[in-house]
């Protein structure tokens, strides 16, 4: 079993000198809340991931939840922690106030989920998907619906689903054909979802299931779905769980990964129908989900951060542990002197460091967009980075997880090691909440397209705009690498925006490309900053080490060296093109 | 009844201890800080008894620089009620910790005295001893086990030999040992509502304490690294070898 602790120094050191956490809080108007209290509230979060959380990853993998009846049993030791977990507040972290959160920024709840996700993805889902209901209800409840459900959610006392998926509506969801029919104050839903993550389980009273389904007189297709909540159990007249509803989890799904966490084929209205209440407006049920969206996708690309840095201390922890070789001396070598270890050590370093750059600057734009004022710039940004940490970081995760089971070798195959499991695990992150392929399609359509190129712009000005910065604190071939990677992306945009209107096909043919080239420039920005203020802070008496100011300028340095040419790969496929790809006909396959 | 829990900002005991290239002290530049885990467990215990209904009030008091704010408000986020701080620059010894302590509580009046039997810094274990003389006042130090009931308080001490219940007359110091508790996790409401707690900042003057500064630092020093082992041929050599060489038999 492997042993998590949280980067509290690095989180720190982002939200302090990338976030410029302090200033945001003002902004928001949160006088109590600094980057002090921030610091705090991770490091205790780290405590309970890595003492509680963590060890019960291992256990999770190989005890997954079962299905015993119509009930599914969890991961034996998860209700305990999740017990713990909502007794702590945990649940509450970035609620508004109105309904029982701390309304802390959502800078703060990325922060802490990295956390939850490191140490127990399986586990941390349970929570996450709470809290998609949670900015559902809050975005579109009608008061009532606050009332009964809201408080109840962010307390963590009871949880919730999404239920999106049918067997014929996956990334396509103008096909959901779960029918809502009414039925004097409520709907009766009937259908069957499938993929619903944490669909079932025993940890609390009650479960809140969110479910797109079609009223009878809908229109066809995305414009005629509605959003449901249908509770587990129905409330009595005091707003306790009462009846069980007609909804329940006919299977468990046998999973590469994540075994911890259920996913569910949920049948609704097997005897009837379940009782459902409409969320907001009807046949709006996709609109709303889009201003889901963008958290979600975060949160999701924050997974990919997370199991990367788990695996990463992993792969730490046995590189200075194991030994092969001996020195003249007849002492043996810890593998992590071998240069070529060393290389994969750094690589998912600087690969977690950059993620988690991005991961939280990205989260802040959220929070700046809510900003009472202009938030055009902020929101533009919102849009244009999300499905790069999506797409982009769980990539990523696919790439160092796998490093993690090269670092230990053959032990990496081996179940026992455990870093097989991170590897499993991470594997979902490209598929889920929008496959990798729909996020470049994302990117490079509606973010870049539809505003003709306008947000990135603004993106790369900011990028170039580094450049002095770079060269005055002596990071000059950094510079160079740069500056001439950023001038590509401003080809590149150019290209896409001038040939797209011509070629219709060229929008899917480099999309997934773009969003890499994209990905691998926006961590080098963050990272070259970090590595700016680094070095202004490094001597200067700061709250942070000259011992971890170099580390971070030699980590940025490394991704700069490493990571950062990638960009310029993909550039060379976006400008060839994807014509090689269609050249077989579909019966040559 | 009031209960004064002394919490002391300590290196972090994960922290790889550095020394000072002059050998004048220990490095803290940049180091993780902490509260000293035996007084974390004070606090805990404090919050206990407060939860068990014989506590009523938790007064956390720390001396240092602002710097031991940060432990105070922790002690605050497990669920001391307030805080009083005492500004001190430099190290303190041990009598003028419990000095100062004696002067807070001329104000305070505390029922019950929580003290970490030490500091994982210094390790002098003297400080509560040291309380309980100046107040005039019971004590029982290394406590694995608390019970108050009626005015009085029933101690189970962990001594070299085993157990010893002691019961003593309140008020009365009591330092923890490390099985006493398990502290719990700060919960993160609470970890919002200590900073909205009260913590008054006094200073030796305010006190009206004159340090003695009676022990002096003279010099820190790592601990002799272990030179490898020897395989020797027979128990003969191994005999001569403790006697001769190592001179420990």
């Amino acid at each position: 079993m492997s042993i998590y602790n949280a980067p509290a120094q690095d989180t720190a050191f982002v939200l302090d000198q990338l976030v410029e956490f302090d200033q945001l809080c003002q902004a928001m108007g949160l006088d109590e809340v600094n980057l002090e209290l921030a610091n705090v509230v991770v490091e205790e979060a780290g405590k309970l991931a890595s003492e509680v959380l963590a060890p019960l990853n291992a256990v999770g993998d190989q005890n997954g939840a079962r299905l015993e009846g119509d009930k599914v049993i969890e991961t034996p030791g998860f209700s305990d922690a999740y017990q713990q977990y909502m007794e702590n507040g945990w649940a509450t972290l970035t609620a508004p106030e109105a309904f029982g959160g701390q309304g802390l920024p959502n800078v703060v709840g990325t922060a802490v989920n990295e956390l939850w996700h490191s140490a127990n993805m399986a586990f941390a889902l349970c929570p996450m998907l709470t809290q998609g209901s949670i900015e559902a209800l809050i975005a579109h409840g009608s008061d009532e619906l606050k009332d009964q459900y809201l408080s109840r959610l962010v307390s963590g006392e009871w949880t919730g689903t999404m239920n999106l998926t049918e067997p014929n509506a996956g990334s396509d969801l103008a096909a959901v054909s779960t029918k809502a029919v009414p039925n004097g104050d409520h709907y009766l839903i009937s259908g069957q979802k499938i993929y619903i993550t944490w669909g079932d389980h025993q940890m609390t009273p009650n479960i809140v299931h969110l479910v797109l389904a079609r009223l009878p007189d809908a229109p066809a297709g995305v414009k005629g779905i509605s959003l449901f909540i249908v509770p587990k159990f129905l409330l009595d007249e005091n707003g306790e769980p009462a009846e069980l509803n007609d909804a329940k989890c006919i299977s468990l799904e046998h999973k590469l990964g994540i075994h911890g966490s259920p996913t569910c084929t949920m049948s609704f209205g097997d005897n009837g129908g379940a009782v459902g209440y409409l969320v907001g407006e009807e046949n709006k049920g996709l609109a709303y989900m889009f201003t889901m969206m963008n958290h979600a996708r975060q949160s999701v690309g924050l997974q990919g951060l997370s199991i990367s840095e788990r695996a990463y201390q992993q792969a730490v922890a046995y590189a200075k542990e194991r030994t092969q070789g001996s020195r003249k001396d007849g002492s043996k070598i810890p593998i992590i002197e071998h240069p070529d270890v060393r290389r994969m050590l750094m690589a998912m370093r600087s690969g977690c460091e950059s993620m988690r750059a991005l991961a939280l600057v990205a989260a802040a734009e959220i929070d700046r967009s809510h900003i009472e004022g202009d938030q055009t710039a902020a929101k533009a940004r919102v849009e244009l980075l999300t499905p790069i940490v999506k797409g982009w970081m769980t990539e990523m995760a696919n790439e160092l997880t796998s490093l993690n089971i090269q670092v230990h070798g053959g032990m990496g195959f081996i179940e026992e090691a455990g870093a097989a499991q991170h590897y499993r695990d991470a594997r979902i992150l490209a598929i889920y909440e929008g496959t990798n392929g729909i996020q470049a399609l994302d990117l490079i359509g509606r973010k870049t397209l539809s505003d003709n190129g306008a947000a990135l712009a603004d993106l790369l000005d900011e990028m170039a705009a580094i450049e002095a910065d770079l060269r005055a604190c002596g990071l000059d071939k950094m510079a160079n690498r740069f500056v001439a990677s950023v001038a590509r992306a401003r080809e590149i945009r150019e290209f896409i925006l001038d040939r797209a209107a011509a070629d219709r096909s060229l929008m899917g043919a480099v999309a997934f490309d773009f969003l890499m080239q994209m990905g691998y420039l926006t961590g080098a920005y963050l990272m070259a900053k970090e590595a700016i203020r680094a070095k202004a802070l490094s001597g200067a008496g700061s709250a942070y080490s000259d011992e971890f100011l170099a580390a971070k300028v030699a980590t940025v340095r490394f991704y700069a060296e490493h990571y950062l040419p990638r960009a310029e790969a993909h550039a060379q496929t976006i400008m060839t093109g994807l014509d090689a790809a269609f050249v077989l006909s579909d019966e040559q396959f | 009844m009031k209960a004064l829990v002394a919490v002391k900002r300590v290196i972090d005991y994960n922290v790889k201890v550095r020394v000072k290239a002059d050998n004048s002290d220990v490095d803290l530049a940049n180091t993780k800080m902490s509260i000293n885990p035996f007084c974390e467990i004070a606090v805990e215990e404090a919050v206990r008894l407060k939860e068990a209904g014989v506590v009523s009030e938790i007064v956390v008091v720390s001396i240092g620089d602002k710097s031991c704010q940060e432990q105070m408000r922790y002690a605050m986020a497990l669920g001391a009620d307030r805080g009083v701080q005492v500004e001190a620059e430099g190290k303190l010894n041990s009598l003028d910790v419990a000095r100062i302590l004696a002067k807070v509580n001329e104000s305070e009046n505390a029922g019950i005295f929580i003290l970490g039997k030490q500091a994982i810094d210094s390790d002098n274990n003297q400080t509560g001893q040291m309380l309980a003389a100046l107040l005039d006042v019971p004590q029982a130090t290394f406590a694995s086990e608390v019970k108050i009931a009626d005015g009085k308080a029933q101690v189970t001490r962990e001594v070299d030999g085993g157990l010893v219940t002691v019961e003593m007359d309140l008020p009365a110091v009591i330092t923890t040992d490390l099985r006493l508790n398990e502290p719990r996790f700060a919960a993160l409401p609470k970890i919002m509502q200590a900073k909205r707690k009260p913590l008054d900042v006094k200073t030796l003057a305010d006190l009206g304490v004159e340090l003695t500064n009676s022990v002096e630092l003279i010099s820190v020093e790592t601990p002799a690294e272990r030179s490898g082992g020897i395989k020797v041929d027979s128990v003969d050599a191994l005999i001569d070898k403790l006697r001769n060489e190592a001179q420990v038999i």
